[in-house]
């Protein structure tokens, strides 16, 4: 297996969409026929498991992995809907301390030799919990939202990943508003990029089916609503395949590539 | 949209702020300690010439030419109007 998919989900901020994102890439790219691993590392507060729809399934966690209670496969669940696709919850009843970064990659070294890609869902803030998440992965998908405070969270946390050795940092920008962006209320998705210069991969919508999914425990990738498209195509770029923006805000036109005025960071 | 030509739109706005913001975070600098910067500097430069501290601008940029990362090098700029060169 390539070593470069091993992804951190991050953001910094809370609630601008990590678990939402975590969850539809890892189906999303399940859905493509791969082996994919989901990973959460926020022991105290999980989350990816209700996003998923996999909450009463879990036996096993993270916690009980690293401290050598089962055997890494027991505490994975299979989605039974995905072929290939596969989760690790994390503790509920534990704090962050509970695991070491040098844990988190044992874990991960071992995982990897079974799955195409490793999805580690990050928690908020920069303290162990990040360190934690961030240890294994060597690429990272940055989610923000075209708000203030969650681009300057970004900010950070991509000065953090250059600090520790990251190479390949992509942008996501998450709950746009083509309607605002068009009165001047909200920033666009170039505007966004050209003051965080890493290389975009996705912009998806504001779209209140992502509620609508989460509310049933399954990621609307692949779907017909705009986020799920959205979504889908972040999907494929991951893949490395080029796909077209859709337009939702003046900056980005139709037919503006993956590969042309964004990758100029 | 009677505002139109009068405001800035809060796009414009939240851009503005986060420029000057991102910089003094990125290079670890509190505005406050560019203040104090600020103030030593024209403290130096009165001794030589008359300058007209209320004006002058600093700034710490990541890199030459604008914004940008990875520079690992910021520069200060300072920008300071000089009203009387001959003081004496």
């Amino acid at each position: 297996m390539e070593n470069n998919n091993v992804i951190v989900v991050t953001s910094g901020k809370g609630g601008v969409g990590k678990t939402t994102t975590s969850a539809n890439v890892g189906t999303g790219l399940a859905k493509l026929g791969k082996k994919v691993c989901l990973i959460d590392t926020d022991i105290g507060l999980r989350n990816l498991d209700v996003v998923m729809g996999l909450e009463n399934r879990i036996v096993y966690n993270l916690v009980d992995v690293v401290e050598g209670n089962c055997r890494v496969k027991q505490a994975l669940i299979r989605d039974k809907r995905h072929p290939g696709l596969y989760l690790m919850p994390s503790a509920q009843t534990r704090d962050k301390t509970a695991v070491s970064p040098g844990q988190m990659i044992k874990v991960i070294e071992h995982l990897k030799e079974q799955f195409d890609y490793i999805i580690l869902d990050c928690p908020a803030g920069i303290e162990q919990g990040f360190q934690n998440a961030i240890a294994g992965a060597t690429r990272a998908l940055v989610v923000t939202t075209p708000e203030v405070s969650a681009i300057r969270d970004a900010d950070r946390i991509i000065g953090l990943l250059e600090a520790n050795g990251f190479k390949q940092m992509d942008l996501i920008i998450n709950r746009l508003r083509a309607d605002m962006v068009k009165r001047g209320d909200m920033m666009s998705a170039s505007d966004v990029v050209d003051i965080l210069a890493i290389p975009l991969i996705g912009v998806i919508p504001d779209d209140e089916n992502v509620v609508v999914s989460t509310n049933q425990g399954e990621p609307l990738v692949g779907k017909d609503t705009p986020a799920g498209q959205a979504y889908a195509h972040v999907v494929q770029r991951i893949e490395g395949k080029e796909v077209p923006f859709m337009n939702f805000d003046r900056g980005i036109s139709f037919f503006a590539k993956v590969t042309g005025i964004f990758h100029k960071a | 949209m009677k505002h139109f030509f009068r405001r800035k739109s809060s796009c414009q706005v939240a851009k503005d702020r986060l420029k000057i913001l991102l910089i003094s975070d990125r290079v670890n600098c509190s505005p406050e300690m560019l203040e104090l910067i600020k103030a030593d500097i024209a403290k130096v430069i009165s001794k030589y010439m008359k300058i007209d501290a209320e004006n002058m601008d600093i700034q710490i940029s990541a890199k030459k030419g604008g914004g940008g990362r990875g520079s690992k090098n910021p520069i200060l700029y300072a920008n300071i109007p000089i009203l009387d060169i001959h003081k004496q």
